[in-house]
């Protein structure tokens, strides 16, 4: 006699999701098992977009991995940018002019606003509305445009040099950003949040799915917008403040529901927090070199330096150990979202498939970052 | 059964809200480039891959193959090649080949900056694409000379 499926619930199968999937934002594979339509397990699988990027640091000098630290977070690249800067000028002993640093943390918050947008995009895009990415995409666009300008490039900058940056703003790049954040502020109630985060369907979804504890948030170091929609305030640019960030009045939004939906606002009210410092920045710039004093060929005291920044998902360490020569004797990175990752498989048991992914796209996964 | 009723409720509240904004939008003029109908502005800072500068009065190349841009390149895409100069109070070298493989560049801009003669620049052309790798292996000083000729 059979048995009626009814009553078979030992009975579960293999799914393989990714490496290509649309779900996965790049090439993650995660093995789901599920019964029906609940995940029984998830197991995140990496690797696929090594690079070996720390490696590549080891053989040249520390100026030539500077493109290389866009190309892993290229979402976030200046943050990757500043960080790899700071380390190495911690080493060497480098100062840098206040206007270096103004036009920092102005270009960095901007690419932050525009890394929100895009994951704001990207994930409804994998709750199934196409019409938001299209609005976000519009904005983000004069943000692009207005970097290329002072930077060259559009999305993998090489803009922060040790001592400074490239290339000094001007006053048209300046007026461009003052429009630009009148233009988000008055775009942001009704394109944002009348449109989507209003919207029932959206609140539905992501309302009470995707718990992360802060006790789990501690346990697999979670940090950025997935530690801080679970109630934990930390930010490195309030608790460790480095470059100019201190003289800045902003706050750091920590939602206490630890779902996807506060996660969301925590990137939501962000983007309005950047805005703020870029305004101020804007104020406040001071005029001067853009380039401080620094010697042609760095060799560092041998040593070991570490130094943090916050990035869009979180917060980046760069650890370098130097031997006294032109080339970093070895560098390591700790990324945000590999950390943001891990804690996938634990909090996605449990789920229907359709909510493990939502919550997959609420923690702002960008793989070459993990893999590197 | 009341949250029956407030879910239809709001839900087609949020359903109406979102088609009156997008309808809206609707009727408003597009802001997407239409390329290739409309080409793009480019800023004074655009990356094109490098190319070298031509002296105004003779046309040759600037660059005294010194090597900095070579040795800045993080991804080793750059080899030049130069012989002594000829000629009577002809001193330093003069530049016989300059090849770019554009394949690995990743246009971080280092050459550019490393360059202490004004020899290097980036170009603006965007319109690259090709189905031959043989194409993206660029000889720059073909090119300067192509530049002259055009010139003239």
């Amino acid at each position: 006699m059979t048995v009626p499926i009814s009553l078979r619930h030992d009975e579960t199968f293999v799914l393989n999701l990714g490496p290509q999937h649309p779900a996965t934002h790049g090439v993650l594979r995660v093995i789901l098992t599920l019964d029906g339509e609940y995940v029984v397990k998830a197991e995140p699988v990496l690797g696929y977009v090594h690079r070996m990027h720390e490696k590549l640091a080891e053989g040249g000098t520390f100026a030539q991995f500077m493109p290389n630290t866009a190309r892993m977070d290229y979402l976030h690249a200046l943050a990757f940018n500043h960080g790899w800067a700071l380390v190495v000028e911690k080493a060497a002993g480098i100062e840098v002019p206040e206007r270096a640093e103004y036009i920092r943390v102005i270009t960095v918050e901007l690419n932050r606003i525009a890394s929100h947008l895009l994951w704001w995009a990207a994930f409804l895009l994998d709750l199934g509305g196409f019409t938001p990415l299209l609005y976000a995409f519009d904005d983000r666009e004069k943000i692009i445009d207005l970097l290329e300008r002072v930077t060259g490039s559009r999305l993998t900058y090489c803009y922060m040099r040790f001592g400074g940056v490239y290339n000094d703003i001007d006053d048209e790049f300046i007026a461009g950003t003052r429009d630009f954040i009148k233009r988000l502020r008055s775009r942001m109630p009704r394109f944002y949040h009348d449109l989507v985060t209003h919207n029932i369907i959206l609140i539905k979804r992501i309302k009470d799915i995707g718990i992360i504890t802060p006790e789990q948030c501690r346990r697999y170091g979670a940090t950025g917008p997935v530690a801080r929609g679970s109630g934990i305030s930390y930010d490195i640019r309030k608790n460790e403040p480095y470059s100019v960030y201190p003289e800045f009045d902003f706050d750091i939004p920590v939602f206490d529901e630890c779902d996807s939906m506060a996660r969301y606002m925590v990137r939501m009210h962000e983007m309005e927090q950047s805005l703020r410092i870029i305004e101020q920045a804007l104020d406040k710039l001071p005029d001067g070199p853009v380039m401080g004093k620094a010697p042609k060929v760095l060799k560092p005291e041998a040593g070991y330096y570490y130094s943090a920044v916050e990035t869009a998902r979180g917060s980046l360490g760069h650890r370098l150990v130097c031997d006294g020569g032109k080339n970093p004797y070895k560098v390591k990175l700790r990324s945000p979202t590999f950390s943001n990752l891990s804690l996938y498989g634990e909090v996605a048991e449990g789920m229907m498939l359709a909510d493990a992914l939502a919550f997959m796209g609420s923690l702002d996964l960008v793989i070459p970052e993990i893999d590197r | 059964m009341n949250g029956y009723w407030s879910d239809i409720f709001t839900g087609s509240k949020s359903l109406v809200t979102g088609l009156l904004i997008t309808a809206r939008e609707f009727f408003k003029p597009v802001v997407t480039e239409q390329y290739p109908y409309e080409v793009p502005t480019m800023t004074p800072l655009f990356r094109g891959h490098i190319e070298l500068i031509g002296n105004e009065e003779t046309g040759q190349p600037n660059c005294v193959v010194c090597g900095l841009c070579q040795r800045a390149c993080p991804s080793i895409c750059i080899s030049l090649e130069g012989k002594k100069a000829e000629g009577e109070g002809a001193k330093g070298k003069v530049l016989t080949s300059y090849v770019l493989d554009f394949t690995k560049c990743s246009l971080c801009g280092s050459c550019v900056e490393s360059c202490n003669f004004n020899a290097l620049r980036f170009s603006k052309e965007y319109n690259l694409a090709s189905f031959d790798k043989n194409d993206f292996i660029m000889d720059l000083l073909k090119r300067v000379e192509d530049q002259n000729r055009c010139k003239h």
